[in-house]
């Protein structure tokens, strides 16, 4: 079965979905069994994909690999290539694993429409692990587009007030970048075959030719086709300033579709970073990594200070993404093993903590239909469990050292700072890590603006603290966030040998950095 | 043998007729009737040059006209009957608001 | 070993944590002291059967590998040696005792498993920071201390001053280990290692040993940005003046005692507060080839201990009047670092933590005494009803001041001492220094003698306007700080107000007797050389040699590649007769002081100090203006509402409308006739066949 695995996994949610097409309609209290099946198909999805890190040989490379000829007329040369390696190994299993927890924790939230809503979201995670687990640029291209109508739909149908807006501007931006993307794919495709005669849109076949010399661009090819997949990833990271479309998306969404929103969706940029422009256009890639690590310090910045000031917390989580996936890019962009690593495990981190935020911000707008945070303060006195679970999300957002997010964030620092590829490295660090303090400032202040102080709204105190399926749904985020915060090894191992595989593409010698060189003691690593 | 220019000339007529047809026609069927004389004026001519040239292409490319006339046709008629439920008038004029 | 100290309190936090809503107080109060007790008996074994035996003087305990990527690794391993041995017993001893008065004085209190549970975490993340055998393992007890100083100084959650208190030491905190991240990466950009010291079996290189191979670093303030070991010692002093209340960050200490007593004792006063100079001693193989930084780490010590002892002159909250002199006790410290003499700060910490922990307990127990009043002009009297109370804190009192022969004596007096001999810094910095650190302790002598004063002696204030006359005296902002009751006290609260002031119970006033024992005695284990002439020998500073590294062992740069190697400085040509007359000299300015306070407080107690210090020179007001105001504004009203909604979503709308606007016109076209678009179908392929018969 290891072979069909990924096609089982891409596949069942769209069968549960198909499933459901059928079902009853079930509006009103008969949508239980709707809501069932959905999350019995998401589940046995989850429990699949355990299979993938279990199976996973740290040697690095493409597993659980199905590869056939798919569309063989005018010589086009698509095929049906799946495969995961150690970039996307852990973004399909968050994939698989925030949707049970986004249907769990929206479990009595959607009153509209129940059935459709479970469609779309089994439908998108179907395009989900297509997109990760994609090795063929068509295959890639149709999943990163199939992802973004349900997720059209859970915006514009069970949104908020301005949700029509929200959506529409959503997908037009994703849409106008990804055409981007599209011409950047056929042109790829056009010129690896006229330079090589292999017509194909295989991915780690032009990375080959690519590495190997067979396949050269030109300095202007590469640079136009460079941007042509940066814009369409950056739009989606979202990298300041195209990031606008992200606060009102957030806004809008209802909580599942914010978690996954959020937990994966964001990663695809960050991802698609990684898998095409540094190993693709290794040249590009260091010749703009000055201007796009700027962006990505003023995205870190920018985005903290505008956290800070949010009225309304959904747009304050919004914004507190933006800074956040600064750093992921701003890791990716400095070429060093610790901060493509700590980009990796950034992503894992904001798809935790920040799905766990979301679900939380949920939790109360269940129970006050409303987000200010004005409306809240003392908290704590009312809901101490639900204070205390918000406490550690929050902890894991602002990177506390033995919670996941610090992991990450150190490593993004410590790999700027060190890059020897990146010019300005240190000044990049150095202002990176201001939003070190930024983040606990709107965080904090956010806390203790909801949580602390008396009961000043009279309409709080009779709030009810969480119940066991709310508990249910946060539970597996806590755990994890502990678990990868002391234990980040299990996790990094996985993506060790992808990584450095990309990081010597796309630095110029294979002895980088000064660091890696004069250190021969550090290296060695007695754990294991 | 008939020569090749009596086939065009015929076609050319037919087709003529058809668009005329389709311009001052108002009644939807008759409009479709015309639509449905133009292509199989085209399919006249492709078999006419079929057989001048010894080429089976052409009649092929007739079934596949054909074919998606009857589908045409199918869809076409079914649109028609429900304007005519609707509107209780087959006049095109009449159905200008683009919706229902 | 080593990981049973720091794991016992883990444990019990996750036992008070999980289970202790459904504790009574009496197993919480087990739980928590006995983790602490394990804590402090494993600590004390391993330091009399692993350290003292050791050859190297250096345990290494390793547990699992962190975090390796790359060349960059850190790992969960501890390290015992001289410095963390002294640390982890004064800490675990001191906080020992601390628990115990706590399960008193929070009696009562309906979060009292809450707050054990975050006591015992906050000793799981301090021994951590001391144990920690590579930088960034103790950066994770450093934010964890921090943590829980933040989650106890919000203790009281719903007092809105207790929330702002907690955020804005938590925020200072970071700014501060902003500081020392990026002295870390810049370390680790340096010399491939965060590990202290080489371990062989484990494979690890050590920042320290790479640092002794390196030469001193010119005096010179070009130095500071230069990105070499100046740059690193400084930006690691940045992250200790955060966590030790330094100028500029010290901000944060004094609104801290919003926080319940025993906290800002164990945290605030005796533990959380020195690890900047257990940072510092720590790097001192780093900052003995950063003279700038010295010289820095000596001026910023000095200044802060002037200035806080200033303001602790004028304060009227009992707890801000110890807090200030933390900060001004903490800058000694800090100036002694800065002169060379590690040992001599690192004994200072030492005997502070039992001074100043006895005296906040003291004041908590005065608090309790008089029913949760915090406000010095409403005591007065106060030994007739607290006797015990006030004998210990008498025992506090004298030795902060720095009367002969208590513990406080000893320490100040050596850091005094080696101030104005210090051969680090160029004449005549060192006189000034030894001058600014002698006038502190005068005034030291005056705030805590006025503290007394105000307490203990003296007519008896309480009874005149009782709880209702808080308000009259009008000392603005400080008001809503002072008169404040913990919530929780409940039922008794009634009770309290009416009573007279009373003793407090038995396991609040042994705490205070074993930490006034300490107090009286810890100095004797550092008598300075000189003083004894040999005859009792200066314990911790002999024992302290492994782990500091000298400025003039440095000063032979790259021959001296052992943190060992060399004796201190003054060793060599020691000058008793300096030394008497300087002991000479500060034993009368502590009497001195102690005197013309008695004798002024005695007759004003509520003599007004100039308002420029009752206001703390209006700091906090020009942080506020010039950084947090600013900030605020312009993210709100430049960032968000211009940039963002105005030019990029701007932008973006007018993509959006100029698209529809375009729609809008061609919508014409679409007219719906059909007849119409027969028409145009019609044209255009007479325009195409045109166009392809003409041509």
């Amino acid at each position: 079965m290891g072979n069909y695995l990924l096609t089982i996994l891409i596949l069942l949610p769209l069968v549960g979905a198909v499933a459901l097409a059928f079902a009853g309609r079930g509006d009103g209290t008969k949508d239980r069994p709707l809501k069932w099946t959905a999350l019995i198909f998401s589940v046995a999805t989850f429990l699949l994909s355990l299979a993938l890190p279990l199976g996973f040989s740290s040697s690095g490379g493409p597993q659980f690999e199905t590869n056939v000829p798919w569309i063989e007329a005018f010589d086009l040369g698509v095929r049906y290539h799946v495969a995961v390696d150690g970039l996307s190994l852990w973004l399909v299993l968050l994939t698989t694993l925030l949707v049970p927890i986004a249907l769990v924790s929206s479990w009595n939230s959607i009153h509209k429409r129940v059935r459709e809503f479970l469609i779309a979201m089994l439908a998108l995670e179907t395009g989900m692990i297509g997109v990760f687990v994609a090795m063929d640029m068509f295959v890639f291209y149709l999943f990163w587009e199939v992802m973004l109508i349900p997720m059209y739909f859970l915006i514009g149908v069970w949104g908020g007030e301005r949700r029509i807006y929200a959506a529409v501007k959503f997908v037009l931006y994703t849409v106008v970048a990804s055409l981007l993307m599209l011409a950047g794919i056929i042109a790829l495709y056009y010129l690896h075959g006229q330079a090589t005669g292999n017509f194909t849109f295989d991915i780690p076949t032009i990375t080959g030719d690519i590495g190997a010399g067979l396949f050269d661009l030109s300095t202007t090819q590469e640079q136009w086709i460079f941007w042509a997949f940066a814009i369409a990833f950056l739009v989606k990271v979202p990298l300041f300033p195209f990031h606008t479309w992200l606060p009102d998306a957030h806004v809008e969404a209802p909580t599942a579709g914010s978690v996954i929103l959020a937990g994966v969706l964001l990663k695809m940029g960050t991802y698609g970073l990684m898998r095409f422009n540094l190993p693709m256009f290794p040249e590009a890639s260091r010749h703009y990594a000055t201007l796009i690590a700027a962006l990505a310090v003023v995205g870190i910045i920018y985005g903290a200070l505008v956290a800070m000031v949010q009225p309304d917390i959904k747009k304050l989580v919004a914004y507190s993404s933006v800074s956040h996936l600064g750093f992921v890019v701003l890791g990716i962009f400095s070429f060093t093993e610790q901060g493509l690593q700590g980009a990796l495990y950034q992503m894992l981190n904001h798809g935790i903590s920040t799905g766990a935020l979301f679900m939380i911000v949920g939790m109360i707008y269940d129970r006050r239909h409303t987000r200010l945070i004005a409306e809240f303060g003392g908290l704590a006195r009312v809901m101490p469990a639900f204070s205390t679970l918000f406490l550690i999300v929050t902890l894991s957002s602002i990177a506390l050292p033995l919670l996941n997010g610090f992991v990450g964030e150190f490593l993004i620092l410590v790999g700027t700072f060190t890059s020897n590829a990146l010019p300005n490295a240190k000044l990049f660090g150095s202002l990176a890590a201001l939003g070190m303090i930024l983040s606990a400032v709107y965080m904090l202040w956010m806390y203790q603006r909801v949580i602390f102080g008396e009961v000043r709204n009279a309409t709080n105190l009779g709030l009810s603290d969480l119940d066991g399926r709310e508990k249910l749904a946060l539970a597996p985020m806590i755990v994890l966030i502990f678990v990868m915060g002391i234990f980040p090894s299990l996790f990094l191992s996985r993506s060790e040998t992808d990584v450095q595989a990309i990081k010597t593409r796309v630095n110029p010698s294979p002895a980088a950095t000064t660091v890696a060189a004069d250190n021969p003691y550090a290296q060695t690593d007695t754990s294991h | 043998m008939v020569p090749l220019s009596w086939y065009l000339g015929l076609s050319a007529l037919l087709f003529t007729i058809g668009a005329v047809g389709v311009f001052i026609k108002r009644n939807a069927i008759s409009i479709f009737l015309c639509i449905e004389l133009m292509l199989n004026a085209a399919n006249l001519t492709l078999v006419a040059f079929s057989g001048f040239f010894g080429d089976l292409g052409g009649q092929l490319f007739v079934f596949i006209v054909m074919t998606v006339a009857a589908a045409e046709a199918a869809v076409g008629l079914a649109i028609i009957i429900s304007i005519f439920r609707n509107r209780e008038s087959l006049n095109v004029d009449d159905v200008d608001a683009l919706k229902l | 070993m080593l990981a049973t100290i720091i794991l016992a309190p883990l444990v019990g936090a996750a036992i008070l944590g999980m289970f202790g809503r459904r504790m009574g107080e009496r197993a919480i109060a087990l739980v928590a002291c006995s983790a602490v007790g394990v804590s402090a008996i494993t600590s004390f074994v391993a330091f009399f059967t692993r350290l003292l035996p050791d050859a190297d003087r250096r345990v290494h305990e390793y547990l699992f590998t962190w975090i390796n990527v790359g060349s960059f690794r850190s790992d969960f391993a501890f390290l015992l040696d001289p410095l963390s041995g002294i640390y982890i017993l004064f800490i675990t001893f001191v906080a020992f005792w601390i628990h115990v008065f706590a399960t008193g004085y929070m009696h009562g209190d309906k979060g009292y498993w809450r707050f054990f549970a975050y006591l015992n975490l906050f000793m799981f993340s301090m021994l951590t920071l001391i144990l920690a055998d590579n930088f960034l393992l103790m950066f994770v007890g450093w934010e964890g201390v921090g943590l829980c100083s933040y989650l106890l100084i919000g203790y009281y959650y719903d007092r809105d001053y207790a929330g702002d208190a907690a955020k804005k030491a938590f925020i200072v905190n970071r700014i501060g280990d902003f500081g020392f991240a990026i002295g870390l990466m810049l370390l680790f950009l340096k010399c491939g290692t965060i590990f202290y010291f080489s371990n062989e079996p484990q494979g690890v290189r050590g920042a320290f040993d790479w640092a002794m191979a390196q030469a001193t670093e010119p005096l010179a303030a070009s130095m500071i940005f230069a990105g070499g070991l100046t740059t690193v010692a400084l930006l690691l002093f940045v992250g200790a003046t955060g966590k030790s209340a330094q100028i500029p960050l010290y901000v944060w200490l004094p609104d801290a005692m919003a926080g319940p007593t025993p906290v800002s004792a164990l945290i605030h006063a005796a533990t959380m507060v020195t690890a900047g100079i257990y940072l510092v001693s720590r790097a001192s193989s780093i900052f003995v080839h950063a003279p700038t930084a010295m010289l820095i780490v000596a001026s910023i010590g000095a200044a802060t201990a002037i200035f806080a002892a200033t303001i602790g002159l004028a304060q009227w909250d009992i707890k801000k009047v110890l807090a200030y002199s933390t900060v001004s006790q903490l800058g000694y410290m800090f100036l002694a670092c800065g002169v060379g003499a590690f040992s001599a700060g690192i004994f200072h910490v030492f005997t502070h933590a039992f001074f100043k922990a006895l005296l906040f307990l003291g004041a908590g127990s005065v608090i309790v005494g008089m029913h949760h009043e915090q406000d010095m002009r409403k005591m007065g009297g106060l030994k007739k009803y607290m006797p015990l109370t006030f004998l210990t804190m008498a025992v506090g009192w004298l030795a902060i001041s720095g009367v002969p022969l208590l513990s406080g004596f000893f320490s100040k007096d050596e850091i005094l001492y080696r101030s104005f001999t210090s051969g680090v810094l160029p004449e005549p910095l060192p006189k000034i220094l030894w001058a600014i650190g002698a006038v502190t302790a005068f005034i030291t002598a005056i705030y805590m003698t006025r503290l007394m004063a105000l307490t203990f002696f003296g007519k008896e204030r309480f009874a005149e306007g009782g709880h209702a006359g808080a308000a009259s005296h009008g000392h603005g902002r400080d008001e809503s700080h002072q008169s404040v009751t913990p919530p929780g006290v409940g039922p008794d609260e009634h009770e309290h107000h009416s009573g007279p002031p009373r003793e407090s119970p038995k396991s609040m006033v042994l705490p205070l007797m074993v930490l006034a024992f300490g107090a009286a005695f810890a100095g004797y284990l550092g008598v300075p050389e000189g003083l004894s002439g040999g005859a009792i020998p200066n314990y911790i500073e002999h024992f302290l040699e492994p782990s500091i590294a000298h400025p003039a062992a440095a000063a032979h740069g790259a021959d001296a590649s052992h943190a060992t190697a060399g004796e201190p400085a003054h060793a060599a040509g020691a000058d008793h007769t300096t030394e008497w007359v300087l002991t000479a000299l500060s034993s009368v300015i502590a009497l001195l002081g102690i005197g013309l306070g008695y004798v002024w407080f005695q007759r004003k107690p509520l003599w007004e100090p100039p308002r420029l210090l009752e206001e703390k020179y209006y700091v906090d007001e020009v942080y506020d203006a010039a950084l947090v105001r600013p900030i605020k504004i312009g993210s709100a009203k430049v960032l968000w509402k211009v940039i963002d909604v105005r030019i990029i979503d701007g932008a973006v709308n007018a993509a959006g409308y100029t698209a529809s606007l375009l729609g809008s016109a061609m919508r014409y076209m679409q007219s719906g006739f059909a007849r119409s678009y027969v028409a145009m179908v019609v044209f255009g392929a007479l325009l195409l066949i045109g166009y392809f018969v003409i041509r």
